[in-house]
């Protein structure tokens, strides 16, 4: 794939997609221009069936540190409604495959929310996450009051929403908030790691389980065991259930293609 | 740029030196923010390798400047603002730190140097907790590492019953290094930091990074810690170099890289 984007680096290595936010010399600020490039590189990963997984991370010292507040400092409350500010964020919610980021130095505000839309996060030991936008006189718009709730209960998420206060490496693994704690020098080498090790399970298994932990995150638990249900179900009309199961017990490695 | 510490970079060492004599190098508000600043600098300074505490005149450090200390104070806030990010900037740095006792280390002077990687003292010098005898307690860091250093038991003798420790109670303790002579002082801690200095500093910062994260982990994670920080040194230059140097049956020269 051709890197023809001005704020982030797209790249395929293998089985995965990668997208590193490339505005560096601003921490990766984000604006407007970056999540819709974001989004596009993601939309053509989803579509390109030779890559299994997408992985985020941020190019220099920090993941993101925010988002281009010059960019909005003039706007007016019907600017946001009428542009649909949000919209790009939506969509980047609803990609299928699984999303991989890693985290060095700053994920704050925009880019704590970026960091919260990945299914799994490796961090940096150095990676400070938090929201600041309190000190601004406003709040979090792109899902970071509801996503940081979901995840670590109203308790934190009121404390630090209200304070602005960062959250260290060790507290955001403490709290669930990434998988794992990594080196720096060793961050994208890691995260690559685990990304080929989910890229090289059953594509479809991987879809299907994406969509049914985040259907658990606000569905009622019986509705969203009937998804389980429904989705277990499909997964025995594909051809890498019969390779996965076949594999198990002829005792051999399975070999996936997801179909 | 400083005004309460002397700051000099020589041979990948950088002397942070106490530069209040008169008052024994008593803490003010302003030592505890140069202190942590020259610290934060030297960190940056990829000339620098290692960095040497040390204090001007007589006394290492005599703790927190009793001059300004009056009923009002917030003895709480003053350590959270003033003390606890210098000490946390010392926890922080990843090049080694020594502390060159020269003379008395007491109270909170006693904490700056527990702080520190090594302990160089001379024969002159002496720690002190004396928080208790003004109906205080050890501060700044001290029960933090002084049990580590010396165990639980030790620790609690030292900060309870408050009796100077000598250099020679200290190295017996575990909390010298080395005790020096006062008429080698300088030239042997010169020639101890520019050692450190000289040595695979990269590798080194792993060592600290790994040691600190030993005492709130699981021998799990301490293992996982092991092989990313083995990966990490052994793409480092020195490492190189040193296999080179031992194949070649010559001196390695190591650059910290």
């Amino acid at each position: 794939m051709s890197n023809s984007y001005e704020t982030i680096d797209v790249s395929q290595q293998g089985k995965l997609g990668l997208i590193a936010l490339n505005r560096p010399k601003v921490l990766n600020a984000i604006n407007r221009t970056m999540v819709s490039e974001l989004l596009a590189a993601m939309e053509g990963f989803e579509s390109d069936s030779s890559v299994k997984a997408i992985v985020l991370s941020g190019n220099g010292r920090a993941f993101a540190a925010g988002a281009d507040i010059d960019e909005m400092a003039n706007d007016h409350a019907i600017d946001f409604e009428l542009r649909n500010q949000f919209k790009d964020w939506d969509r980047l919610a609803m990609i299928k495959k699984p999303i991989i980021g890693a985290v060095q130095g700053f994920a704050l505000g925009g880019g704590f929310e970026l960091a919260l839309c990945c299914d799994l996060l490796y961090a940096a030991e150095n990676a400070e996450f938090g929201f600041p936008e309190v000190n601004l006189g406003v709040m979090p718009g792109a899902g970071g009051t509801q996503r940081l709730t979901k995840l670590v209960g109203k308790t934190k998420a009121m404390e630090w929403l209200f304070t602005g206060k960062r959250i260290t490496a060790r507290e955001a693994l403490h709290h669930g908030i990434v998988n794992q704690l990594i080196a720096e020098e060793l961050l994208l080498e890691e995260t690559m790691k685990a990304a080929e090790q989910i890229s090289s399970q059953a594509p479809i298994a991987i879809r299907l389980i994406k969509e049914a932990v985040l259907k658990a995150v606000d569905t009622p638990l019986n509705e969203g065991m009937e998804f389980e249900r429904k989705n277990f179900y499909l997964l025995f009309s594909t051809e890498d259930q019969k390779e996965g199961m076949n594999a198990f017990i002829e005792k051999r490695r399975p070999q996936f293609k997801g179909k | 740029m400083f005004e309460t510490v002397k700051y000099e970079v020589t041979n990948g060492v950088a002397w942070i030196t106490l530069n209040r004599p008169d008052k024994l190098n008593a803490f003010t508000e302003q030592l505890n923010k140069e202190v942590q600043q020259s610290v934060k600098q030297a960190s940056r300074d990829k000339e620098v390798r290692c960095l040497v505490i040390t204090g001007e005149g007589r006394a290492f450090c005599s703790g927190q400047d009793l001059q300004g200390v009056n009923e009002e104070m917030d003895h709480g806030e003053i350590l959270r603002r003033f003390y606890n990010p210098m000490v946390m900037e010392i926890h922080r740095c990843e090049k080694p730190i020594i502390a060159a006792v020269n003379g008395v280390a007491a109270g909170a002077g006693m904490s700056l140097a527990l702080a520190c990687d090594f302990r160089l003292l001379s024969d002159k010098a002496n720690f002190f907790e004396a928080f208790i005898h003004v109906g205080l307690v050890p501060d700044a860091g001290n029960l933090y590492f002084l049990p580590k250093l010396i165990g639980h038991a030790k620790a609690m003798e030292l900060a309870v019953l408050g009796e100077k420790i000598n250099a020679e109670e200290a190295k017996e303790l575990g909390l010298a290094t080395k005790v020096i002579p006062m008429e080698q002082w300088q030239a042997e801690i010169t020639a101890f930091a520019e050692k450190v200095a000289s040595m695979p500093t990269a590798a080194i910062a792993v060592i600290k990074k790994n040691l600190k994260a030993s005492w709130e982990s699981t021998l799990e994670d301490s293992l996982e810690r092991d092989a990313q920080g083995q990966r990490i040194a052994g793409l480092t230059l020195d490492h190189k170099e040193g296999v080179a140097a031992f194949m070649q049956k010559r001196k390695p020269v190591f650059q910290g890289k």
